[in-house]
C-alpha cells in the first residue's frame, strides 16, 4: 500500500513535466504578440516593447523560458501577470471560490443523482424508472450554457427568486443556482450509473441471501445493496470533482462567479502566459491527486481489490 | 378469550410436537412465472412434509422445480414475475402464505434458514464474514456489534474453521470454497433454526470437501434435532444423509420413498433412469446409460405424464392422463409406508 502510493506519487513527476511543457508550448504557439497588444491600435515605441519583453523574459529562447518558469515554480513562484500582479495571488483569490462552487455542485450531484438513481433502480421497469431515464436523457442532451442561461433567465431575471450574479462567493445560498447548473450534467450521469448498478445488484445472489436471513428491507437495501452499488458511483464522483473545477469556466461566466474559470478565461483573452500555465498546472495537480485518492478509496470500498 | 387463543398459537417446544403436526408441510403448491413468452409452470402441485430431526432429500434435474419450491418456502421468490396461484406452506400448522411480510421475515433465518449453492456469490463480497454472521444476532436478537462479533467467532469455531478469531474480519473471497460453504452453513445455523433448507450445498465443491461439508451438516442436524430439506441432483450425497427422498420432474413429485428403498427398487421409470445413469465400477468399460431427451419446456409441459416423451415404457395412456402420486404396495398388497409413485405402470416398474 505504502509502496503503491509512493510509486503513484513518483509517476506524477513525468506527467507534471509533460503537461506543463505542452501547455507552455501551446501558449507560445498562439499567434499575436501579447506585449504589442497592450498598446492596442496605437503605435508602440519599439524600445518600450523590447524593454517589457526583456522584463518578462520573452526575449529568451523558448527552452530557457520554460526552464526559468519551472525553476521559479519549484521555488513557489508562479510568475507575474503583465499587469504586474503575482499570479499566485490571483490564484489564491480564485481557487477558494471555485472550490466552494465545486463543493456545492458535488453535494447536489450526490444527493439528487444517487437519490434519483436509487429510486429508479429499485423500481426498474416501472413508470418512475422510465421517468428518470427520460429526465436524465433530456439533461444530457442540453448543453450546459443553454441550461445555465435558461436557469438564470427564468429563476433570476423573470421570477426574481435568486440574484442573477454571485456577489459574495462565501454565501452558499448564492452559489446554489450556479452549483446546480454545474452539477446538472454529471448528476444525470450519476443517476443513470446508480440506477444500473442498483438494478443489477438487486438480482445478485447475496441479495437473496440477505433476504433469506430475514433482514428488514431497510437493511437489505441500505447495507447490502448500497455498499455494493456505490463502488462504481464513488469512482465516477471522484473523477468528476476534477471535471467540475475545470468545467466551471462556462458556469462561472454565466453567473459572474470570480473563480478559476473566470480567471483562466480572462488570461486566455489577454494572452497571460504565466497565468494560463499556472492555473492549468494546478488543475493537473488536483486531478492527479484526486485520481490517486479515488484509486485508494476503491480499495477501501471493495476489499477484493489489493494494491501492490 | 383472546389470551387463550394466543397461547394456543404459540409454537410448542421442539420435543413435544414431532408426532402430531410436521414441522413443515407443503400442500398442493403451485408456482408460476409470468414471462414474455407465456406462463412457465415451475411447480405444479407439490406435497411434502418434514419433521424435526428428519432429512428429506429433493432430487431432480435442473428446472424440475426443486429450488423454486424451496424459494417459495423461504418467501424469497421474485414476485413478480413469480406467483403462487394455489397451495399452502404450513410451518407448525400455520400457513405462511397468508402471513404478513413482517411475520414471515421473523421466521426467515430464525426458524427456517437456507444454505445456498454457490457460497462465493451468495455471500456479500464487500462485507466481512464476521459482519455477515453477526448480522443474524444483531437483527434478530438485538445484540451489540461487539457481542455479535463474539458470537460470530463462536459460530465459525462450531463449523470447524481454523483460527476463527483471526479470520473473523476476512472477506468471503479470502476463504477457500469449502470454508466459504462452512460459513454459509454457520450463517444458517446461527439462531438454531427448526428447519434448514440446503439448496445443492456441495455442488460447487470438490469431492473430498463435499464429504466434509455433508458430514458437518449431518452432525449439526443431529445435534440440534433440526429438520433438513436437502435439494440436490447428486444421488451419492443423498444416500448417506437422507431419511426419505422426493424425486421431482417438471414441477411434480414423481416418486417418494424412504432412502434405501428407492435405491433398491425404484417405482418410477424416471428414478430408474437416474439410478442407471450413475457410473458403476462393476460396469467399467460399458457405455453409461443416459435418459434420452431434455427436460420439458416449462412453458408447454407435455400432456399426460410430463416424462412420457423420454420414457422407455410410455404407452398411449401416458400421453393423455396425468398420473397421480399413488401409494406403492408390495405384490401381495401389503403397504409400503412412505412410498408413492406417479406412474401409470408403477407395478410393472417396481415388480417387473
Amino acid at each position: 500500500m505504502g509502496r503503491y502510493v509512493a510509486r503513484r506519487l513518483l509517476q506524477m513527476i513525468p506527467v507534471f513535466i509533460g503537461t506543463t511543457l505542452i501547455i507552455f508550448l501551446m501558449v507560445h504557439i498562439l499567434p499575436g504578440d501579447p506585449i504589442r497588444a497592450m498598446w492596442g491600435d496605437k503605435a508602440a515605441d519599439p524600445a518600450q516593447v523590447a524593454a517589457l519583453r526583456a522584463d518578462f523574459g520573452l526575449d529568451q529562447p523558448l527552452w530557457k523560458q520554460y526552464v526559468d518558469y519551472m525553476w521559479g515554480l519549484l521555488q513557489g513562484d508562479f510568475g507575474k501577470t503583465f499587469g504586474g500582479r503575482e499570479v499566485a495571488d490571483e490564484m489564491s483569490e480564485a481557487f477558494p471560490v471555485t472550490l466552494r462552487l465545486t463543493m456545492v455542485a458535488l453535494i447536489i450531484e450526490i444527493i439528487i443523482g444517487i437519490g434519483l438513481g436509487a429510486w429508479a433502480g429499485l423500481k426498474a421497469g416501472k413508470a418512475v424508472d422510465t421517468g428518470v431515464l427520460i429526465f436524465t436523457l433530456v439533461v444530457i442532451s442540453i448543453p450546459v450554457f443553454v441550461l445555465g442561461y435558461l436557469a438564470r433567465f427564468v429563476l433570476a431575471d423573470e421570477l426574481g427568486w435568486v440574484a442573477p450574479n454571485v456577489q459574495d462567493s462565501t454565501d452558499y445560498a448564492q452559489l446554489f443556482l450556479p452549483g446546480f447548473v454545474l452539477a446538472m450534467l454529471s448528476m444525470a450521469y450519476v443517476a443513470r450509473l446508480t440506477r444500473t448498478t442498483f438494478a443489477e445488484n438487486l438480482r445478485a445472489d447475496y441479495m437473496r441471501t440477505a433476504m433469506a436471513k430475514g433482514l428488514p428491507r431497510r437493511r437489505i437495501v441500505g447495507v447490502h445493496l448500497l455498499r455494493n452499488s456505490l463502488i462504481p458511483v464513488v469512482t465516477f464522483l471522484g473523477t468528476d470533482v476534477g471535471g467540475f473545477i475545470g468545467g466551471a469556466v462556462i458556469t462561472e461566466g454565466i453567473f459572474n462567479v470570480q473563480g478559476v474559470g473566470n480567471l483562466l478565461f480572462k488570461a486566455l483573452q489577454g494572452r497571460e502566459g504565466s497565468t494560463i500555465v499556472g492555473v492549468v498546472t494546478v488543475f493537473v495537480l488536483i486531478i492527479l491527486l484526486i485520481n490517486l485518492v479515488v484509486d485508494l478509496l476503491y480499495a477501501v470500498l471493495d476489499p477484493r481489490i489489493r494494491y501492490a | 378469550m383472546t389470551i387463550i387463543e394466543e397461547t394456543s398459537s404459540v409454537p410448542t417446544p421442539r420435543s413435544g410436537d414431532s408426532d402430531t403436526t410436521p414441522l413443515l408441510e407443503v400442500r398442493d403448491l403451485h408456482v408460476e412465472f409470468h414471462t414474455r413468452d407465456g406462463v412457465a409452470k415451475a411447480v405444479n402441485g407439490v406435497n411434502y412434509s418434514v419433521s424435526s430431526g428428519e432429512t428429506l432429500a429433493v432430487l431432480g434435474e435442473s428446472g424440475s422445480g426443486k429450488s423454486v419450491t424451496a424459494q417459495a418456502i423461504m418467501g424469497i421468490l421474485d414476485m413478480p414475475p413469480g406467483s403462487i396461484p394455489q397451495g399452502q406452506i404450513l410451518y407448525r400448522g400455520q400457513d405462511m402464505l397468508t402471513m404478513s411480510y413482517e411475520e414471515r421475515r421473523k421466521i426467515r433465518g430464525r426458524k427456517i434458514a437456507m444454505i445456498f449453492q454457490d457460497a462465493l456469490s451468495s455471500l456479500n463480497p464487500v462485507l466481512s464474514v464476521g459482519y455477515q454472521l453477526g448480522e443474524m444476532y444483531r437483527v434478530h436478537e438485538g445484540l451489540s456489534r461487539k457481542a455479535a462479533k463474539a458470537k460470530a467467532i463462536e459460530l465459525m469455531e462450531r463449523v470447524n474453521i481454523p483460527a476463527a478469531k483471526a479470520r473473523v474480519n476476512d472477506y468471503p473471497h479470502q476463504f477457500s470454497g469449502g470454508m466459504r460453504q462452512r460459513i454459509m452453513i454457520a450463517m444458517a445455523l446461527a439462531l438454531e433454526p427448526d428447519l434448514i433448507i440446503a439448496d445443492e450445498p456441495t455442488t460447487a465443491l470438490d469431492v473430498t470437501v463435499q464429504a466434509q461439508v455433508m458430514d458437518l451438516l449431518a452432525d449439526l442436524q443431529r445435534e440440534f434435532n433440526m429438520g433438513l430439506i436437502l435439494i440436490t441432483h447428486d444421488l451419492g450425497v443423498v444416500a448417506d444423509v437422507a431419511d426419505k427422498i422426493a424425486v421431482m420432474y417438471a414441477g411434480r413429485i414423481v416418486e417418494t420413498a424412504p432412502v434405501h428403498e428407492l435405491y433398491k427398487r425404484p417405482a418410477h421409470p424416471y428414478t430408474r433412469g437416474l439410478l442407471d445413469s450413475i457410473p458403476r465400477l462393476d460396469q467399467k468399460g460399458q457405455e453409461l446409460y443416459a435418459i434420452k431427451g431434455l427436460p420439458p419446456n416449462l412453458l408447454k409441459i407435455p400432456a399426460g405424464c410430463a416424462f412420457n416423451p423420454r420414457c422407455p415404457k410410455a404407452q398411449d395412456i401416458c400421453r393423455t392422463d396425468v398420473p397421480v402420486l399413488d401409494p406403492v404396495t408390495e405384490q401381495d398388497g401389503t403397504e409400503l409406508p412412505g412410498r408413492g409413485s406417479a406412474c401409470h405402470f408403477w407395478k410393472e416398474t417396481i415388480h417387473g
